[in-house]
């Protein structure tokens, strides 16, 4: 019953590092499987990736793939609440999740030779969730405290939500990860129960192991826990598609805070869009590390702002953003930071920038994949995200691609996405009037 | 600079933060090895072949410990300034050079040292270490660079001031240490900062920044012989000087009981309850360790987590920590709670410290904390990266190559005598101070 269609790939996944491979695996049952041998140190990490996050919510229960994260830690009726979680520490391992927009992660990193404790209670979660009356009244209130502190009491991380609200009016990414208070207090055991069976079944779910561990043992215990799992239907395809912007928007924001902050977005590709390797370059051009062209302008020259950074989000499964922050220095006009901001793009798509700042963004990517492959958890999290964005080997096309851009592409990309039309503006204006 | 604050905010769920002691991770089959050159300079390297990276730290011993109270923020000053401007290079040739490379350069000054770091591809070393020791041998702290970087940290305290948990923090600093260095910010404050000239840095580095002041740790795709000949050619000419005395500050330790109560228009109360602790060197270390692990470190498993966030749903995230430094640091317990349950989040943190003085901890909860501290320490240790870090800080704290074997006994030999004898001799449910951020109209503070 359970024949395995085996697909192994050994492929170089990097010129500069050695040869890692990614052993690739489809049980019957639709569950991804992907091992990354390293046998520098005796310790694995397993992640699983769920297809679910807040872009497959319905409107009214935003934050509902995020509290289902968190009941995810709260039991089965084989094991109780937190054991999971315990039985990692003992073994002084970590676990932990997060949920994004697009994707759900759980993981845990402990000594290779205990890792069949995550392989069976991952498979027992999956099916197996009690969500207990009581342990989800008492877990929206944990959820609640943790938006208060991330958002509610943050003046720029709340500015960041208004601008996202505001750049997005049709699709889902217009709502926080978290939620809004209000969706979160509304969120009932019954419509927890659903989303789980929708999205947590073997078909909609990926794994990635990555350390001390030999593929075709571990495919043999992973199929042995979760190729009994049956596949599950009835999961809602997201058609919600955002309109193109046609002419600015700005919002602003008061509240009590020290300097004023301005956030600005621009509709972009997501990746594997053709012009998303541009985008990334242009990211590092302007805001990749002290001889970047925002901090050499804005912070450095000018002494406008204290901080200012730009980045290209693409990894996502929708078109995203290309963002733009800045906070300004004690006593100078928000208005000319952002003005400030407005004429480092518009010089980058005046003038081509040279040869060697478009191979120094290059060089910034590629060491930072060379040295995050020493890693596990780096390793295992690279193939995950990329197999949620269509395949794990798309990793090499994007480096190929990186690698591929040129000064004409970085302006043009500047051209196509950073214009006046396309943007949304958030500022923060701090109403107390502090020395 | 990629912008972290967005990734921060993209990943936005991660569930609950391990808050353990600063230190608890032994040597562990590392096959380091050490060696003092002739100008005093302790070299660590130990060799790492699975990837063309190196991993270099190092560590010199200035701190907050070594700067006169009125000119707070000296020691982090100057570590902010070494990569702006040296004898051979401008500070945007700095940048340019490591950026270009992919590499990455960094400098920070804490309590007890100042440390500095590089990260950089194996076929840039050369390079790359010429830079680094440039930075820590050369810097000249150019009067412009040095105004425009007080600007920047000032305005980055004021931006800070929107935090509670800065806010909670530093006043709870100044509350437990008083006129004691460890009681003021590492970045000073904007008047302090106003006090600190230029000649300042320049005697603060010529006074520290020498070899038999520091210690150089080296992890990664480089042989002995290649590190030979980068220090030989790049650090030859680090002169070994007289070194600094390190001033000894009296601490408070009258016991106090207070209540700092911060009003701000926030949604929330940022607490914190707590008192002096102990230094790296307590022999009580590992038993107070293990204690802690049980009250308040040990994620899921310990006693604030499971009773306020899982069973009275009153906080995401709550813990209980002691940082350890050369003197003696602080014992605190921090928590986040709505404003209106500010009151019995408080009570029953004082509740648990209460039980663990009171009452022997159970062999299960022993016996947990002994296996996490014992088996996560492979998980600190599994990059090049925390490698190189580890073997500096072992070697500041004197720890000795044979911490591995030295830590895991120390652990397992400690019993719920042990554990109940120091959470009555280093906690104080009665004398503490307590630190409340809130919106005090709404959290109606009992204390």
């Amino acid at each position: 019953m359970k024949k395995l269609a085996v697909l192994t790939f050994i492929i170089l996944l990097l010129p500069l590092s050695l040869s890692a491979g990614v052993n690739e695996y489809k049980l019957d049952n639709g569950l991804k499987v992907l091992v990354i041998e390293d046998h520098k140190a005796p310790l694995a990490t397993f992640q699983i990736w769920y297809r679910v996050g807040s872009r497959d919510e319905p409107a009214g229960k935003s934050g509902i793939s995020h509290l289902l994260e968190h009941m995810m830690f709260k039991g089965t009726p084989k094991y109780g609440s937190k054991a999971f979680s315990k039985m990692v520490e003992r073994k002084g391992g970590a676990d932990n999740a997060f949920t994004t927009k697009d994707y759900t992660m759980y993981y845990q990193t402990l000594a290779s030779d205990r890792i069949d404790i995550s392989i069976e209670l991952e498979a027992d979660r999956m099916q197996n969730l009690i969500l207990d009356l009581k342990e989800v009244i008492a877990e929206r209130n944990v959820v609640m405290e943790e938006r208060r502190m991330r958002y509610e009491d943050d003046p720029q991380n709340s500015l960041y939500e208004e601008v996202l609200a505001a750049a997005f009016k049709s699709h889902p990414y217009h709502w926080p990860v978290i939620g809004w208070m209000s969706d979160i207090s509304s969120i009932e055991r019954s419509g927890l129960l659903s989303h789980y069976k929708a999205y947590y079944s073997p078909d909609n779910a990926v794994i990635a192991v990555s350390g001390d561990v030999k593929a075709e043992e571990i495919i043999k215990k992973i199929t042995a826990s979760f190729g009994n799992i049956p596949p599950a239907s009835g999961r809602a395809v997201v058609t919600s598609r955002e309109g193109e912007q046609k002419g600015e928007r700005r919002i602003s924001l008061k509240r009590e805070a020290e300097l004023p902050y301005i956030i600005t977005v621009y509709h972009t590709p997501s990746f594997p869009h053709p012009d998303s390797y541009a985008l990334e370059v242009l990211g590092m051009i302007l805001s990749g590390g002290k001889s970047s062209r925002l901090y050499r302008s804005i912070v450095y020259e000018k002494k406008l702002a204290i901080s200012a950074s730009a980045d290209y989000s693409g990894f996502n499964k929708d078109p995203y953003l290309f963002l733009f922050d800045a906070t300004a220095a004690p006593g100078k006009d928000i208005k000319d930071v952002e003005n400030a901001l407005y004429a480092a793009i518009e010089q980058i798509k005046k003038e081509l920038p040279s040869e060697r700042e478009v191979q120094k963004a290059k060089n910034q990517i590629e060491a930072s994949f060379v040295m995050g492959q020493d890693s596990i958890y780096f390793q295992a999290q690279i193939a995950g995200m990329f197999e949620m964005l269509g395949s794990w080997n798309l990793k090499e096309q994007y480096l190929e691609n990186i690698r591929k851009t040129t000064p004409e592409d970085v302006s043009r990309a500047a051209k196509k996405y950073l214009h006046e039309d396309n943007r949304t503006v958030g500022i923060l204006i701090p109403t107390k009037n502090s020395k | 600079m990629k912008n972290s604050k967005f990734k921060k905010i993209i990943i936005s769920s991660i569930i609950f933060n391990f808050a353990l002691l600063i230190f608890n991770f032994p040597l562990h089959a590392l096959d380091a090895n050490k060696k003092i050159l002739p100008n005093g300079l302790t070299v660590l390297h130990s060799e790492k072949h699975n990837l063309p990276i190196v991993m270099i730290t190092v560590i010199v011993k200035a701190g907050l410990l070594d700067e006169p109270k009125e000119k707070a923020g000296l020691a982090h000053l100057t570590a902010e300034l070494l990569d702006e401007g040296t004898k051979n290079r401008k500070s945007a040739e700095t940048s340019e050079e490591i950026e270009f490379m992919g590499a990455g350069l960094g400098a920070s000054a804490g309590d007890d040292y100042t440390t500095i770091t590089l990260s950089v591809l194996k076929k840039d070393i050369e390079k790359g270490f010429e830079i680094f020791s440039d930075i820590i041998m050369n810097p000249l702290f150019p009067q412009e660079e040095f105004d425009r970087k007080r600007e920047l940290i000032k305005g980055s305290l004021k931006q800070r001031e929107e935090d509670p948990s800065f806010l909670a923090e530093r006043s709870f600093n100044k509350e437990v240490f008083g006129e004691h260095p460890y009681g003021r910010l590492v970045e000073g404050s904007t008047e302090t900062l106003s006090e600190i000239t230029r000649e300042d840095l320049l005697r603060f580095h010529s006074k520290y920044f020498t070899p038999n002041n520091a210690m150089l740790s080296v992890v990664g795709d480089l042989t002995p012989d290649e590190l030979n000949s980068l220090i030989k050619k790049y650090l030859d000419s680090w002169k070994i000087a007289e070194l600094p005395e390190r001033k000894i500050y009296p601490m408070n330790e009258e016991k106090t009981r207070k209540a700092v109560k911060i009003d701000r228009d926030v949604t929330q109360a940022t607490i914190i309850i707590g008192h002096l602790g102990i230094s790296r060197d307590n022999p009580d270390y590992y038993a107070v360790s293990v204690m802690n692990y049980i009250l308040g470190s040990g994620g899921f498993s310990s006693r604030l987590m499971q009773k306020i966030r899982d069973e009275m749903g009153l906080a995401y995230d709550v813990s209980s920590f002691f940082t350890t430094n050369k003197e003696k640091g602080l014992f605190q317990a921090e928590v986040q709670t709505k404003n209106e349950s500010a009151n019995t989040a408080i009570e029953e943190i004082l509740k648990q410290i209460e039980k663990i003085r009171n009452e022997e901890v159970s062999d299960e909860e022993l016996s947990g904390a002994k296996d996490y501290l014992t088996g996560s320490f492979p998980r600190k240790l599994d990059t090049s990266r925390k490698i190189a870090d580890f073997l500096a800080t072992v070697e500041f704290y004197n720890l000795g190559l044979d911490y591995a074997e030295k830590y895991t006994s120390y652990i397992n030999a400690v019993t719920k005598e042990d554990v109940q004898r120091v959470a009555m001799k280093y906690l104080d449910a009665e004398n503490f101070i307590l630190i409340v951020v809130a919106n005090q109209k709404k959290a109606e503070l009992k204390y």
